[in-house]
């Protein structure tokens, strides 16, 4: 198992936080806690940049449902970007693009999070 | 001279997923009356009506000797036989492989006349773990992920599942009393796991953690595909069919 790494950008009005390494349930703590500090930075809506992703397991993906969520309770939304056909079909599959918009590229996903 | 691949390295958890699906088939399951998953689409803890739960069983098999991968093989080829009884899983005929559907029998309420006809959909699996996902229709728009991990000397062995009552009749029964019975049916599962690799008094642990309170009420309208309404319909009007030959 490769270790999750976040790292909280921001590209003007817009927060993005790149993930790289694994997305497992164990990457909850720094998920959490990198999504809290875009948070309290002010971001309605996060960029979440999966370019770097080289692993999730179903844990993962739960994970990002409840990183949702909490956006979502908080008046927030979430934005994904880079995220390879095979992790697009899981978007797919498991239904989650119909709540996370999915972007091509960071230009479209930075505009459409500042909007 | 070979010209470099230039395509994009394959992920490394790229065979334990379930292919695109749009529709679900369960072509490849025997023995169930009746397929009500066939046709439907998948429905996670995106799409259900009511307030998402995470429940976390977990069960220490202190003094058997087996490892987490040992475990999960087991329990993926003898899923069914771990189940309270009364209660039927249909395995798919190729076992529990992602991109597999599984079709279920359920009595919602010990000894009720109706049983629930549904399924689920494999959505993951590895060596340590295995997810369903369900469909259209079920009550529960969930996914549940089975999986196993060892703690010093001893496997622990989980189901954790995400769940949304699907409808408001669903999230109405959820609240009289529909997830404490859920939660026995998990309690007992995992203990007659533990108990079949010969832990002696299994102590299943439970904990119910509320993620969202709020309804989605733009999917009351998941009522149409209830597998309730649609196995109460059918038990109501089996001796017709019966008679008139349209089993």
């Amino acid at each position: 198992m490769t270790a999750t790494v976040i790292e909280l950008d921001q590209l003007g009005p817009a927060s993005i936080l790149r993930i790289a390494g694994d997305i497992t349930s164990a990457s909850e703590p720094d998920l959490m806690a990198a999504y809290g500090l875009a948070a309290a930075n002010g971001a309605m809506a996060v960029i979440l940049d999966f370019s770097k992703l080289e692993y999730m397991n179903s844990g993962g993906i739960g994970l990002l449902v409840t990183l949702l969520v909490r956006a979502q309770r908080g008046g927030g939304r979430l934005v994904a970007t880079g995220l390879s056909d095979h992790y697009r079909q899981i978007f797919t599959l498991t239904r989650l693009d119909e709540a996370i918009e999915i972007h091509d590229d960071e230009a479209a996903a930075v505009l459409a999070a500042s909007a | 001279m070979t010209e470099p691949n230039d395509s994009p390295p394959t992920s490394r958890d790229a065979a334990n997923w379930a292919g695109p699906v749009d529709r679900l088939s369960a072509a490849g399951v025997a023995g169930a009356k009746d397929d009500a998953v066939t046709g439907k689409r998948v429905s996670g803890p995106l799409q259900g009506f009511g307030q998402l739960w995470q429940k976390t069983f977990t069960v220490r098999l202190d003094g058997a000797d087996i490892s987490p991968t040992d475990l999960i093989a087991l329990w993926k080829d003898r899923f069914p036989t771990f189940w309270p009884k009364g209660q039927r899983f249909y395995a798919p005929l190729s076992g529990i492989a992602p991109g597999e559907v599984a079709l279920l029998e359920i009595a919602p309420v010990p000894g009720a006349p109706v049983r629930l006809s549904t399924g689920v959909l494999v959505l993951y699996a590895d060596d340590e773990s295995f997810t369903f996902m369900t469909p259209e229709g079920h009550t529960l728009s969930a996914w549940i992920t089975f999986s196993a991990r060892r703690d010093g000397d001893v496997t622990i062995a989980q189901a954790q599942a995400l769940e949304r009552p699907a409808d408001p009749f669903d999230e109405l029964a959820y609240m009289l009393g529909g997830s404490r019975l859920n939660n026995r049916f998990w309690e007992a599962t995992l203990g007659n796991l533990a108990t079949a690799v010969g832990v002696a008094g299994p102590v299943v642990e439970t904990q119910v953690v509320c993620i969202d309170r709020m309804r989605q009420w733009r999917y009351w309208r998941n009522v149409r595909n209830s597998a309730s309404i649609r196995s109460a319909r059918r038990t109501l009007t089996a001796p017709i069919r019966k008679l008139t030959g349209r089993g």
